[in-house]
């Protein structure tokens, strides 16, 4: 295929429809739920469970189906290969438009989120049949993930939560305590949810000792202890949970029990699900720099200041400057998100690309949101108008799903063909 | 559709100018630059690639078509290799190309065969006038319509291979309209005088020249009605290109040698202060060439592109002058000793935001 630009009709229609969702579910309650830090979204996540509900349904038959045809001794993965599907480029405009709304008010999206995502990559066809049927009937419910320790942020590795199997009763007892859990309060107090928990089997293994722990809410040993106060998206759930001799059932654990040897294989696959987040990360932060965007220059069209392109860069004033190094920037980040996204669509390998968009996506909202208040002078300022909240929402995106640093770091090793030991 | 791929014969044509540009270009680009003077022989071989000719298209003799996708992944190779010989190469597009876009057929038949010769075409244009702040949309150069003819008065600027050319495209502001208009000068014409060769930062190795227009008289034949704006946007997106050439020369020559360099017992690229700035570099010039490909794709969908294109040449235009100059800062010293590329590349990236006028897509 030659170089192209060209969205598919379908994704621009669903975008139209998301951005509907966003001007009637989100926009109107930004300002109310980022004031009131620990309320929940209820009018996005009555409009959205009934979609994402049906959606989870229709994958879960697909899955049926499969378990189905294999017992007949075909193999439907096969029929499939081959066909470039455009899913994430219609997730990545999807979740652009959704933090175009409100991003805290989008991490409250009831849906198995990123818990879902790892039960999808690594779980066994039975283990997603039984963990995801919740998702897809009844009540809303959502799923999360816990990583990070108090001790454990970008070094993973360094994780200390445990966790031992118990022959006699069959089950796994974890122990230790999980921070900066999104969603995790709705997930395991406020619905019949789950948390994807990463744990240790062997703490002298390092990576290879690292596994996946679904924890069920309701399980007796687990709390949760604490709700984040934020400097932005307030209106997301983020949450620490202390896990004091939680019995899990010994089916709970994803992927394999063994303890690898070096570069184990459930380390890698936490690593391998960053190559699908980091890059719609990026499309949420570039979300919220467009509003940002948008609204600045609507608001200096107001005053009769408007952008002309063809002018001269000696000839415009420093704020028309300003917006157009916004805008190019903006525009920068959305092709390297795009980039990164269409090798996921192709199914090819993109560590690089999706780190080189999540730095710059992260790096470009910050600076677009933090500008848009200075340009905007006094009303900037105020939390009458929205530009200050989204200058705070945008600030988690050069942290969360890898901190700038951490991503420009693998950016790094993989141009200079560097291990982790080479360039620490 | 979005794909980041370029077509067989894009990639056969990237992977043709990648082998020119790494040896017979790289080969003297340092000695010309130092004697200031053009490396013919790499440019003639540059120019039987066949650029120009293949953005012509067969009912005017040539054997191609315009897309200014191909012409921006052609003008990053080029320059990738050095940027006075990708200008050199380039240089008779700036007459060709307004001429296959809005020419009259009888201006196309009389003057496009001449692209199609195995020397470097005699043609040029002038855009870019002396003085600071340069405006393309208030040029100072004045056609004034007399009836039958047209007289052109002004002082052109940074016009390439001017003393060479025999035919060149000349912007000027209509007298009455104030409208921005192209005229085919013959230099032979009275009142046109080449004044002197340009004195440079860099891009040594081009010649260029002011040239002076005074009552050049042209017949109304020589107008080419030109969609100015189109115009620019080619220029901005082949400027924009050739920066992203320019820049990654210079980011992979710093890549390797951060590599080899030990300093402290370990490669210097093993520090994060070395490492981050090749990484964030890296990450500039791919956002700058997915926008400079954007803008270029939406021209041959037939869209104004302006918003893109200019976006993009800004963007590129920063980036290329932070690019080359980590370069240098990643060699240390040795960056500033002429006899590396380093500093090279830092004067001519220096360049792009007064190259106006200089390339076209």
């Amino acid at each position: 295929m030659p170089i192209e630009f060209e969205i598919p009709e379908h994704i621009l229609q669903q975008q139209q429809m998301v951005k509907y969702i966003a001007d009637s579910t989100m926009r109107p309650f930004s300002r109310e739920l980022d004031e009131n830090e620990h309320a929940r979204p209820k009018e996005f996540i009555e409009a959205l469970w009934p979609i994402l509900s049906a959606q989870q349904q229709a994958s879960l038959a697909k899955i049926e189906k499969q378990i189905e045809a294999s017992a007949n001794g075909d193999d439907p993965q096969q029929k499939k290969s081959g066909k470039v599907s455009n899913y994430y480029l219609g997730m990545m405009h999807m979740v652009e438009m959704l933090s175009w709304g409100d991003t805290g008010i989008y991490l409250c999206l009831p849906s198995a989120a990123l818990g879902g995502s790892a039960i999808e990559a690594v779980g066994t066809p039975e283990q997603k049949l039984r963990l995801l049927k919740r998702f897809s009937e009844g009540e809303p419910v959502w799923g999360a993930m816990a990583m990070t320790e108090p001790n454990a942020g970008s070094d993973t590795s360094a994780i200390q939560t445990t966790a031992y199997f118990d022959d006699d009763a069959n089950e796994w007892i974890l122990n230790g305590e999980k921070i900066f859990c999104t969603s995790g309060g709705l997930a395991l107090d406020e619905s019949d949810g789950l948390v994807i928990v990463w744990a240790t089997i062997d703490r002298n293994a390092g990576r290879a000792g690292m596994k996946p722990f679904v924890v069920e809410a309701g399980t007796p040993g687990v709390k949760v202890v604490k709700e984040e106060i934020k400097h932005g998206i307030r209106a997301s759930n983020t949450v620490a949970i202390s896990f004091n001799d939680a019995r899990i059932p010994a089916d709970n654990i994803l992927g394999s029990r063994d303890v690898q040897s070096k570069g184990g294989r459930g380390f890698k696959g936490a690593m391998a699900t960053f190559d699908a987040s980091r890059p719609l990360v990026a499309a949420s932060a570039i979300g919220i720099a467009r509003a940002s965007v948008e609204f600045v220059k609507e608001k200096l069209a107001e005053e009769g200041i408007d952008i002309p392109y063809g002018t001269p860069y000696h000839k415009l004033t420093a704020v028309q400057r300003d917006v157009m190094e916004m805008e190019a920037d903006l525009k920068a980040a959305y092709l390297l998100t795009m980039r990164s996204i269409s090798l996921l669509d192709q199914k090819i390998s993109n560590p690089l690309e999706a780190s080189m968009a999540k730095v710059k996506a992260g790096k470009a909202t910050t600076r677009i949101t933090q500008k848009a208040v200075e340009i905007l002078g006094m009303m900037g300022y105020t939390r009458e108008w929205l530009v200050e909240k989204w200058m705070r929402d945008g600030r988690i995106n050069s942290i969360y799903e890898g901190t700038d640093q951490i991503n420009t770091l693998i950016v790094a090793r993989r141009i200079l063909g560097y291990s982790r030991k080479e360039l620490a | 559709m979005v794909s980041f791929t370029p077509t067989e014969d894009q990639q056969l044509l990237i992977d043709t100018i990648n082998r020119f540009a790494t040896t017979d270009i790289r080969k003297l680009a340092h000695e010309h630059d130092e004697k200031s003077e053009p490396d013919l022989d790499a440019i003639r071989k540059g120019w039987q690639i066949g650029l120009i000719p293949s953005a012509i298209p067969e009912s005017m003799g040539g054997f191609g078509e315009m897309s200014a996708v191909t012409g921006v992944l052609a003008a990053e190779e080029l320059a990738f290799g050095e940027l006075s010989t990708a200008f050199h190469v380039m240089t008779p597009a700036l007459f060709a190309y307004p001429l296959v876009l809005f020419g009259t057929e009888d201006q196309q038949g009389q003057y496009l065969e001449m692209f199609l010769d195995e020397d470097v075409a005699p043609a040029t244009s002038a855009l870019l006038e002396p003085g600071i702040g340069f405006d393309p949309y208030d040029l100072k150069t004045i056609a004034t319509n007399d009836g039958d003819t047209i007289t052109l008065n002004g002082v052109k600027a940074f016009v390439p291979l001017a003393e060479s050319a025999e035919v060149m495209l000349v912007y000027a502001k209509d007298s009455e309209s104030g409208d921005v208009c192209a005229y085919i000068v013959e230099k032979s014409a009275e009142g046109v005088t080449i004044e002197k060769r340009e004195m440079l930062l860099g891009i040594r190795a081009l010649p260029s020249y002011r040239v002076k227009f005074e009552n050049v008289t042209v017949s109304s034949d020589a107008v080419v009605a030109i969609d100015y704006n189109v115009i620019l946007n080619r220029m901005r997106l082949g400027l924009a290109a050739m920066a992203i050439g320019v820049a990654r020369a210079s980011y992979e020559y710093a890549l390797e040698y951060a590599k080899g360099r030990e300093q402290f017992g370990r490669a210097i690229a093993q520090n994060q202060s070395i490492a981050f700035m090749l990484a964030e570099n890296r990450i500039d010039i791919d956002g700058a060439r997915l926008m400079v490909w954007e803008a270029a794709w939406k021209i041959d969908s037939g869209e104004d592109a302006t918003r893109e294109a200019v976006l993009a040449k800004q963007f590129a235009d920063k980036m290329v002058l932070q690019v080359t100059d980590g370069g240098v800062q990643t060699l240390g010293g040795y960056g500033f000793i002429r006899e590396y590329p380093a500093e090279r590349w830092l004067r001519n990236g220096r360049g792009f935001p007064t190259f106006d006028g200089l390339t076209i897509v």
